[in-house]
């Protein structure tokens, strides 16, 4: 007896549904059986990752401001990944459409130039991602290199830049030598839904995306197309649907989108550009893309859920005294499980007789 | 010490973990499995390396702990992506992912600790030859080892008969099926190897080179050891070529650097990034997509039909 693997006559719908479930349940058992090892009892530590955070209005306002980010580009890195485009350089994308916004906000510093200053920061952010990110979708359509390296060395190279920009050129003359920029003017900074509050007009920004998102891949020709090339791309091109095309396209909307998310959370909670403005958002919204099924409304699902977990780990770090990896650990086993479960809907698993060997004769 | 000689003696340390990890990667990617998480690997390792030899002592014992931390995080993509067919690329992200974060947990309780650097041989009289001495006879055991562990792989993938049969489940899996080779078993093995190598080679980082763990401290190395075997097309001897230029652009612009010619550091901190981008561009252009030299089955998922 032994276990195979084999394809179903078609699409299961009842495991596509519980998919995302099952992967959750499995994480959250195998979370448990870690805070066990790390002689923490596992239901208190379960209790202050997923439970805590959802207790008090201001963590659940943190969590909003966190999934702001993370659901935009996962938005962006949807479409890619259903195209079969490998954008995995968001990160550094939104780093630069972080800089580029920030360009115009240290330009006008003191200047009170005006309620432009805003959205004119926000296009330049949405601007500066696109174009980055149309570094590797060149490279690739133009000179056959793979997006997958070119765009994650990217991250590296904006990484480096923003540092020496803040180091630099763009630094605080105040700032006591703090490779920070100056705090930004209150024409240059997102505004908050509530007075006093941090939750600001960028998540309405992120709804937004969704919507239009969920539209652009669900109603319209563009969808259909990005659909058809990620799913059969021989077809495609038989029906006149231009691959490469759609590669810069992808490219440029998922780093559009990640440039935009960069200019927000410098502009809004972040409030000034410096090192480290991001904890990896670009990393996890890849997570969040598929935990979500490539799917934009489940994108906005899965990145309120991978928000908690941030928010659950920085209480837990607090609470526990456990390491902050330990989110990143939890998060790659995720992945882990939401692919495993995937994988389940197209394929079964079945236990078969091992065909028992003829002794003589050939094969 | 001459400063020519104090260079070559770095580029050599800086190169061999991009040459340990990519030689592996270069046996997976012949199988035809492309593995993404090469960086989660490599940083277990250094992570497991350095906290057994910080026990144990012992630098041996420290290597075979990476080179065994990196297997067990390839055979979790074995199992994903071999036994239930999931999407290569993705699972080798989430790899990459999960070996950061695992590593950051395991390694927390070590950072600032010290433990005596990988012992280097020194055969006599032969070190004291001229120029090369030092170069060539006085290395520690893992320089040797990655560049044995090269040729060993050229004679295994060109020179036998397991080696044929591996090449031909990476261009044509069906067929290799048919003719009754184990694909998915040879798979496994080949991704297993590329998970100990990758393992070592962060080992190494943790072990030899600094002799400390930090956590990142692998800092894209598995992606640019990625981008070496495209560079090399996949052939063992060009691996070293592209190794070794590639660790003296990571030293060369630490020298300028030292040198204080005025340009920013970080311009020249993001030279191996930079080049590895040229790299890619230069050759995917001169190959083209006809002559390409990839595995022909790269990437996709093989499900066997009984």
């Amino acid at each position: 007896m032994h276990l195979v693997l084999e394809r179903r006559a078609e699409r299961s719908v009842q495991v596509a549904l519980a998919s995302p479930l099952i992967a959750i349940a499995l994480t959250l058992a195998t979370m448990a059986a870690l805070f066990w090892l790390l002689g923490k009892n596992p239901l208190v530590a379960l209790g202050v990752y997923f439970v805590d955070p959802l207790t008090d209005a201001y963590t659940l306002q943190e969590i909003a401001v966190k999934a702001t980010p993370l659901v935009m580009i996962a938005v962006g890195l949807s479409v890619c990944y259903i195209a079969n485009v490998w954008n995995i350089g968001a990160e550094g994308q939104f780093i630069i459409g972080a800089v580029a916004g920030s360009w115009l906000a240290v330009r006008t510093q003191g200047a009170d130039a005006g309620a432009w200053v805003l959205p004119a920061m926000l296009a330049l952010g949405a601007l500066g991602g696109a174009l980055y990110a149309m570094i590797p979708a060149i490279c690739r359509v133009r000179f056959g290199a793979s997006e997958i390296l070119v765009s994650l060395m990217l991250v590296y190279v904006a990484d480096l830049l923003m540092d020496f920009l803040v180091r630099g050129p763009w630094r605080d003359p105040h700032g006591l030598n703090f490779p920070t920029t100056a705090e930004f003017d209150p024409v240059a900074t997102v505004p908050v839904l509530v007075e006093g509050s941090r939750l600001h007009a960028g998540a309405i920004l992120a709804l937004m995306v969704v919507l239009s998102g969920a539209v652009l891949l669900g109603r319209t020709l563009k969808g259909f197309e990005i659909r058809l090339v990620g799913a059969a791309p021989k077809a495609a091109a038989f029906a006149g649907f231009d691959g490469r095309r759609l590669t810069l396209f992808c490219f440029a909307l998922s780093g559009a989108l990640a440039g935009l998310a960069g200019i927000i959370e410098v502009a809004g909670p972040i409030g000034h550009l410096q090192p480290g403005i991001s904890p990896g958002y670009g990393f996890t919204a890849i997570i969040v893309a598929f935990l979500g099924r490539l799917n934009p409304l489940g994108v906005l699902i899965a990145g309120l859920f991978l928000a908690l977990t941030v928010i659950g780990g920085e209480g837990a770090q607090i609470a526990l005294k456990v390491p902050l990896d330990l989110t990143k650990v939890f998060q790659g086993i995720l992945l882990f499980y939401v692919l495993a479960c995937d994988s389940l809907i197209v394929h079964r698993i079945r236990l078969v007789a091992t065909p028992r060997k003829p002794a003589h004769g050939h094969a | 010490m001459g400063m020519l000689e104090a260079i070559t003696l770095s580029v050599i340390a800086a190169s061999t973990p991009l040459l340990l990890a990519a030689a592996g990667e270069l046996v997976v990617e012949r199988s035809g499995v492309l593995n993404l998480g090469v960086e989660g690997m490599m940083i277990m390792g250094a992570a497991c390396g350095f906290a057994a030899a910080f026990f144990t002592g012992s630098t041996l014992i420290g290597a075979l702990a990476g080179t065994c931390a990196g297997a067990a995080l390839a055979l979790v993509f074995a199992l994903l992506t071999l036994g239930l067919a999931v999407n290569q690329v993705a699972t080798g992200l989430a790899l990459t992912i999960l070996g950061v974060g695992l590593s950051g947990l395991i390694g927390a309780g070590f950072v600032g600790q010290r433990i005596a650097p990988a012992p280097h041989l020194f055969l006599p009289v032969l070190i004291d030859l001229p120029g090369v001495g030092r170069i060539l006879f006085g290395q520690d055991a893992f320089v040797y080892g990655s560049v044995l562990l090269v040729a060993g792989i050229r004679r295994f993938l060109f020179r036998t008969r397991a080696g044929l049969a591996l090449r031909a489940i990476g261009d044509n899996p069906a067929s290799a099926h048919a003719l009754g080779y184990p694909v998915l078993r040879v798979r496994l093995l080949a991704v297993l190897f590329g998970g100990a190598c990758a393992g070592l080679g962060g080992a190494y980082l943790s072990l030899a080179y600094t002799p400390f763990f930090v956590p990142g401290m692998t800092a894209g190395r598995g992606w640019i050891a990625l981008a070496l075997v495209v560079f090399a097309s996949w052939r063992p001897l060009r691996l070293v070529g592209g190794a070794y230029l590639f660790g003296a652009v990571s030293i060369l612009q630490l020298h300028a650097q030292g040198l204080g010619l005025g340009i920013p550091s970080q311009l020249m901190s993001s030279l191996p990034y930079l080049a590895t981008v040229l790299v890619l561009v230069l050759i995917s252009r001169t190959r083209g997509t006809a002559g390409s030299a990839a595995p022909a089955s790269l990437g996709t998922a093989f499900v066997p039909d009984r």
